[in-house]
């Protein structure tokens, strides 16, 4: 796997997935029409419009149907403009200017302008901002339309990647009145309009007949239904309640995987499972402690049991197999007890034992992940005292406290994104609370510099230091595993940087 | 003193004691660990965000301020807004509940006559075969926990046989018969987990009172043994039986969340258990108001209905 390039991965990937699934044969144009119902295992009563709260597969995938977004990261990989049709940055990419789509109109029929772009993501910004996207949008020093198609976005300091952070999904251009976003009406300029949305239930959207893509957004009608129990989500889709859901209960895929009229998609993508170490608390404080429980780990142990085999090995950096600067050529950290040892030796340790918390919150298994690796750890002289933390309040109070804890990323689809939102100094989702000198150095040289070459050596380089001197320890990286009832057609490349092709299915698929 | 009065004291006692549940739920949610703004934002907090939502929230007001302003507020009927979501509690709230309670309708509908005539047919035919298989069978299903029940009928009923939904997804705008058709399943899963209660209740009642002397007296006189039983003991029964069956009332419409997860039935339960998870302190707040007030009214209800039920309350000397 680890010698693969990107291009064999998804060739591998998508071949993965069609084994799976049923073949539809050749590319053909997507059927259009029909109610789309999806079972969501997310969804919660507290969900709201505002996009500055939106953090689950529900809400995400909401956002995507009924907003348009300036940029898109396509199944592939690679950003394509939506509501930008294109972009260029100045010679030290620090000021970006975005030309907009012109004629493209919101459900209730205005146009999208510059404006629209300023306050969307002024909403985000500024000190009162409640937003999640606050961090995010903080690289952005100033942003002015220019007339009403284009857009300026002068950043703080030089950032070649910054196309892509107008593609998360916080940040959805937004109608707006004198400066001020509304995303209060639920009016966006998505494929789909809101009919009804019962927080934690369910949400009805319909066809936006004025889409400016008349490829996509291919259902008349689509109903969103939260289905939190696995169960539950399972009978929905072998009862033919719904016609797809995601989460797939790995325990009973072989049972599912089955039935006739179903198919299991499985899709390698960047999000994977980490146990972060503080490394400002004793002993992680101490790299050799660090490198010696990195080594007491078995990371093949956890993919086949944790994840029945959906997902693949890490190498203690959080950049997948399928992104652009993954250090494909880095030796890959096995399990070696004897070598843990040796680092505990260099430590000046015989034996170590420390507490590890865990909790199902973190990831589904999180708790027989830490059992395992406990059991790993005995044979290196390591003891893991398993602490079962409560599911309720995970985030808050174990999460980025705790010397030593489980967690999950999502990834980002951009490695400058991924690191300076968890590894960079200082930053407050930096949960291994990690400062290194030559890291952050790298970090803001690889984002300002435009040779794809160079930036490819120093990303590489990122990944080496954050194996090898890092606080994460990264076991393994999960695929998404979703299924579709074969009246579903589905791309033959699926994104893999969210769950459900990229949280995008309600424009991408359609029926067959 | 006369029934009025009774029934006046009753509810006065009933408001006393609502007041002094408001105080507990107020207390207990204050109480919670944790922080609403830092539930909110997840993994997303950051100092900052969580201080801004904070004061954006009002969070940073004394808890006695906050209790009397919400206090009165939901004696007017108005809980305030979700911290969460900022939508009105009320409105999230009023749909939600009118689900549940038309879940526990149709189940009470299956369940209250089923279990009464179940327990008297014991009762008449005691210690007969058809006695032990109601008695074995009832609490057989009142043992398993109520998400096995409701995956065994689902396995039966929407799996093998697909005759019902798996899921209950009803809507504002369904039909009557269709929403009581999807409602089914769930419904029969809680009239299994009541139905024991209630018909043993029933049967004990009636069969405490078969050795009294005017039951004695009806059989001398050569009534049949049904009419011994349905037209004199069941009357006498008919307190124990009233607060048996308020009592599930109560439960079918304030412990059914597991029911609603596996049916993934949009009824108060899941609200309560999403607004706990998340710190949403209006809601919560709400929801337990509004279940203490049906324990209270219930059993107010059964109180009433057990003094009407005895004449020697009704015509007090």
């Amino acid at each position: 796997m680890i010698e693969t390039t990107r291009r064999q991965f998804l060739q591998t990937s998508a071949a993965g997935a069609v084994v799976l699934a049923t073949p539809f044969g050749p590319v053909r144009a997507a059927m259009k029409g029909g109610v789309m119902r999806m079972g969501k295992a997310h969804g919660q009563t507290v969900d709201s419009l505002d996009p500055g709260t939106h953090e689950n597969g529900f809400t995400i995938a909401m956002t995507h149907g009924y907003n348009g977004y300036m940029t898109e990261v396509g199944a592939d990989g690679s950003l394509v403009g939506q509501l930008a049709e294109s972009w260029e940055p100045s010679a030290d990419v620090a000021t970006w200017t975005f030309r907009l789509r012109q004629g493209v109109v919101y459900h209730n029929g205005r146009e999208v302008t510059a404006q629209d772009v300023v306050a969307s993501i002024n909403h985000h910004r500024g000190e009162d901002s409640t937003s999640a996207a606050k961090p995010i949008v903080e690289p952005i020093a100033d942003i002015k339309a220019d007339g009403k198609h284009t857009v300026v976005f002068t950043l703080g300091a030089g950032n070649a990647d910054f196309p892509f952070i107008l593609s998360d999904y916080h940040l959805p251009i937004l109608p707006s009145e004198d400066g001020t976003a509304d995303w209060q009406s639920g009016i966006g300029a998505g494929a789909y309009k809101i009919k009804s949305f019962d927080p934690g239930v369910r949400i009805d959207l319909v066809k936006h007949g004025d889409y400016w893509d008349s490829e996509r957004g291919n259902f008349d009608e689509i109903q969103m239904i939260t289905i939190v129990d696995p169960t539950a989500r399972t009978n929905a889709i072998i009862t033919g309640q719904v016609d797809a859901i995601d989460r797939v209960d790995l325990k009973t895929v072989h049972l599912l995987k089955r039935r006739a009229g179903l198919n299991v998609h499985s899709i390698a993508g960047t999000q994977h499972y980490t146990f972060p170490m503080r490394t400002n608390v004793a002993p992680f404080d101490d790299n050799n402690v660090r490198m010696a429980i990195k080594h007491a780990i078995n990371r093949e142990e956890m993919v086949e049991k944790i994840l029945q085999g959906f997902g693949v090995v890490g190498n203690d950096h959080p950049i997948g197999p399928g992104q652009r600067f993954f250090a494909k050529d880095l030796e890959q950290r096995v399990y070696d007890p004897d070598k843990a040892k040796h680092y505990l030796k260099q430590a000046g340790l015989d034996s170590l034992t420390v507490d590890l918390s865990v909790a199902d919150a973190a990831f589904a298994g999180a708790v027989d992940a830490g059992a395992l690796f406990a059991e790993s750890a005995k044979a290196a002289g390591i003891t893991l005292n398993l602490i079962r933390e409560p599911n309720d309040g995970y985030w808050s109070n174990v999460w980025n406290t705790k010397p030593f804890c489980a967690c999950y990323w999502g990834g980002r689809p951009v490695e400058d994104q991924m690191f300076s939102t968890a590894y960079a100094a200082g930053q407050p989702w930096n949960d291994t609370a990690w400062e290194h000198e030559r890291f952050n150095m790298l970090l803001e040289t690889a984002r300002a510099e435009v040779d794809e070459a160079k930036r490819l050596e120093m990303y590489v380089e990122m990944q080496q230091i954050v194996r090898d001197e890092g606080g994460v320890i990264v076991p393994m990286f999960a695929s998404y595993v979703f299924a579709t009832s074969d009246k579903v057609a589905t791309p033959e490349q699926m994104g893999s940087n969210w769950d459900l092709d990229g949280e995008r299915w309600m424009e991408r698929w359609s029926f067959a | 003193m006369g029934v009025v009065s009774l029934v006046a004291k009753r509810l006065g006692l009933g408001l006393v004691t609502l007041l002094v549940v408001s105080i507990i739920i107020f207390g207990a949610v204050e109480l919670l660990p944790g922080d609403l703004a830092q539930q909110i934002l997840g993994q997303a907090a950051t100092p900052e965000t969580v201080k801004a939502l904070r004061e954006d929230l009002g969070l940073d007001r004394p808890a006695v301020v906050r209790y009397f302003d919400w206090l009165g507020g939901a004696v007017r009927g108005d809980f305030g807004f979700s911290l969460a979501n900022k939508r009105s509690v009320a409105e999230q709230l009023g749909p939600r509940f009118a689900n549940t309670l038309f879940l526990a309708a149709v189940a009470a509908a299956f369940s209250i006559p089923i279990s009464i005539l179940l327990g008297v047919l014991a009762a008449l035919w005691r210690e007969s075969v058809f006695d032990r298989i109601a008695n074995v069978s009832t609490l057989t299903s009142i043992s398993s926990p109520e998400f096995f029940l409701g995956y065994i009928l689902i396995l039966f009923f929407a799996v093998l046989n697909p005759w019902f939904p798996s899921i209950s997804s009803v809507t504002a705008d369904m039909p009557f018969t269709e929403r009581v058709f999807v409602t089914l399943l769930p419904a029969l899963t809680l009239t299994l987990v009541v139905i024991a209660h209630m018909m043993r209740m029933t049967r004990a009642a009636i069969i405490a009172l078969l050795a009294s002397p005017y039951i004695e007296m009806a059989r001398l006189k050569g009534e049949p043994r049904w009419k011994v039983i349905a037209v004199h003991a069941l009357p006498n029964a008919l307190a124990p039986i009233i607060n048996v069956v308020a009592l599930n009332l109560a439960y079918l419409i304030t412990g059914v969340v597991l029911v609603e997860i596996v049916f993934v039935y949009p009824g108060v339960g899941q609200l309560l258990v999403d607004s706990v998870t998340k710190r949403d302190f209006p809601v919560v707040q709400a929801c337990c108001l509004v279940f203490a007030a049906t324990y209270i009214l219930l059993n107010l209800v059964a109180d009433v209905g057990v003094i009407l039920s005895n004449p020697r309350l009704r015509h007090p000397k």
